[in-house]
């Protein structure tokens, strides 16, 4: 047969490939029907080319084929993330490093008791260093997946020893402000760590740094469904045997749930890890969702500030609150990112995101300017110099993403800036975790 | 004249088992036997044939494998299988019990009744 029309068959086999609904072998099978088809009419005396048209017709729409599989392989729109079965050797390698890194985990929190440190008595100990009984561990089993070079593991060591020393080694009393801000900063600042040994294989690619982003939003949503299992799985564990005169509380709070609780977070990042490519992100999806609910909150809470006139009453709790609304935005905003077609047109959705974008900036100017005002009169403490320090950097990427955002709807500026400005950015929070945590204690006098 | 898409639908697995009751065959080869044995009536697609023979395969009346046999491209095969004929064989009966109904109800030629007032 010619070339041309071998050509002609490559083209349409990798349109009938894009079907969800059209397997490989089915894509085949229906390449060897178009082609008993091309050559009966050849043989009936018309030239390649019509022969060609002429049975792609026949053949039917691409749609109602696809719509007819559909209906007999429903199964295959719902993608399955298969954790059981035949797998390679490096997939059971995998479940077998997770466990190791789960258990070692679940165990490190028992670690203090060992030196007589209770949960229940000693919380002002086990709270700082939340983070490092369980995160150590997540970071171990990614750089292990990823053959991380020893220069790398050599940094993560130094940096979970540094986090380690930030949260024992300064004498925070138990009603200091700068225990609650460290016991804030430091999971994210080891969340960064984490990062590290995600991207171990190419540390200054935007792409891997994106995909690090991706990993966490997958992460965070995993979690929480492994906790609320976990809350089923104490709920009735407790009932029962109480039903049965046991009372098994001690094992619940002291064994169960803690140790559950460090586990999880190497079973969640796992779970990411396997499903990749196979289960479609949920992040982007509840981004989707909440972008356009966000807005209208925002720009609700802009209006009746006009109308109230009145400023923000700034307290501990306040302050939090708008920085943690501003970090959602954010998060709005680098999910939508992680998920969108880079060569798509600007199209409604973006628009949505430039007025969530512009109401958060609004939000962060008053509450910075409230900020301000309070250091002014009071004087500064850790939370507020936490809380302005966290303001002015959500304010100058929000700021510049905006600029960008807004360059994309007019179509003036390609979606890989604002994609690369993010990427780019993600080392400033890092930076600002580890500066809250190793430097504000002592410059604070550790109050 | 052609026959409605319900009938052709309701139709098609008996059609195709006993196709392959006598060999086994290939898509393109069924509907062109299809084809001829109705002298172009009936209108089969791709869309209706394939996911048939999926569907007959899921339920075990046959079975499937890609071959190359010389001369030929590397196709896939249908063979009917021992449930396949047990099946055949029901959907004979019944088809047979429905047509001796309707040539009981029609014992002669359709007539059409004459117009009314001229």
């Amino acid at each position: 047969m010619s070339d041309d029309i071998e050509a002609q068959f490559a083209q349409w086999r990798d349109f009938v490939r894009r079907r969800p609904e059209l397997r490989p072998a089915d894509v085949a099978e229906l390449e060897d029907h178009l082609r008993g088809s091309v050559e009966e009419l050849r043989a009936a005396g018309l030239s390649g080319d019509e022969a060609f048209l002429v049975a792609v017709k026949r053949m039917g729409s691409l749609d109602e084929i696809s719509r007819e599989f559909a209906r007999e392989h429903s199964d295959r729109l719902w993608k399955q993330l298969v954790l059981t079965g035949p797998t390679p050797t490096r997939s059971r390698a995998g479940l077998v490093a997770m466990v190791v890194c789960a258990a070692g985990a679940a165990l490190s929190i028992k670690v203090p008791a060992l030196f007589g440190v209770d949960i229940d008595h000693d919380a002002e100990a086990y709270l700082p260093n939340f983070a490092l009984f369980t995160l150590p561990w997540l970071a171990g089993f990614l750089a292990w997946r990823r053959q991380a070079p020893r220069i790398v593991l050599g940094v993560l060591a130094v940096v979970f020893a540094l986090g380690a020393v930030a949260a024992n080694a300064y004498p925070l009393a138990e009603t200091s402000q700068s225990l609650i801000v460290s016991s804030v900063h430091l999971p994210i600042a080891l969340w960064f760590a984490v990062g590290l040994a995600y991207v171990s294989d190419d540390p200054r690619s935007p792409r891997r740094r994106m995909d690090f982003v991706r990993f966490t939003g997958e992460w965070f949503v995993y979690y929480v469904l492994i906790a609320l299992g976990g809350g089923v799985l104490v709920a009735f564990t407790v009932g029962t045997l109480n039903a049965i005169g046991v009372n098994p509380e001690y094992f619940v709070t002291q064994w169960l749930v803690p140790c559950g609780a460090m586990a999880a977070a190497v079973v969640a990042g796992w779970l990411v890890e396997a499903k990749q490519s196979v289960v479609e992100n949920i992040a982007p999806v509840l981004t989707r969702l909440f972008t356009p609910l966000f807005t209208v909150a925002l720009l609700a809470f802009l209006v009746a500030l006009g109308l109230t006139g009145g400023g923000i009453d700034v307290q501990r709790q306040v302050l939090i609150l708008f920085d943690l609304l501003l970090v959602v935005v954010l998060g709005l905003l680098l999910y939508s990112i992680s998920a969108r077609d880079p060569l798509a047109p600007p199209g409604v959705f973006d628009r949505l995101q430039l007025a969530l974008v512009l109401s958060a900036l609004a939000i962060d100017v008053v509450v910075l300017l409230e900020v301000a005002g309070r250091i002014t009169e009071f004087g500064t403490t850790p939370n507020k110099a936490a809380a302005l320090g966290e303001n002015v950097i959500l304010l100058a990427n929000l700021g510049w993403s905006a600029w960008l955002v807004l360059g994309l709807v007019r179509r003036r500026t390609p979606f890989a800036a604002l994609e690369r400005w993010q990427t780019a950015y993600l080392p400033v929070f890092a930076g600002w975790a580890w500066l809250v945590v190793l430097v504000f204690p002592p410059v604070f006098g550790f109050v | 004249m052609k026959v409605t898409k319900d009938l052709v639908a309701a139709s098609a697995t008996p059609m195709v088992l006993g196709i392959l009751a006598v060999e086994d065959s290939y898509g393109y080869a069924i509907l062109k036997r299809i084809n001829e044995l109705s002298g172009g009536e009936l209108e089969w697609t791709e869309g209706l044939l394939y996911p048939l023979l999926h569907r007959l395969e899921r339920l075990g009346h046959v079975e499937s494998d890609w071959r190359s046999v010389a001369g030929e491209r590397r196709r896939k095969y249908y063979r009917i299988t021992p449930d396949g004929l047990a099946e055949l064989a029901e959907q004979r009966r019944q088809w047979e019990t429905v047509v001796d109904t309707l040539k009981g109800i029609w014992p002669g030629p359709i007539t059409i009744p004459l117009g009314g007032t001229a």
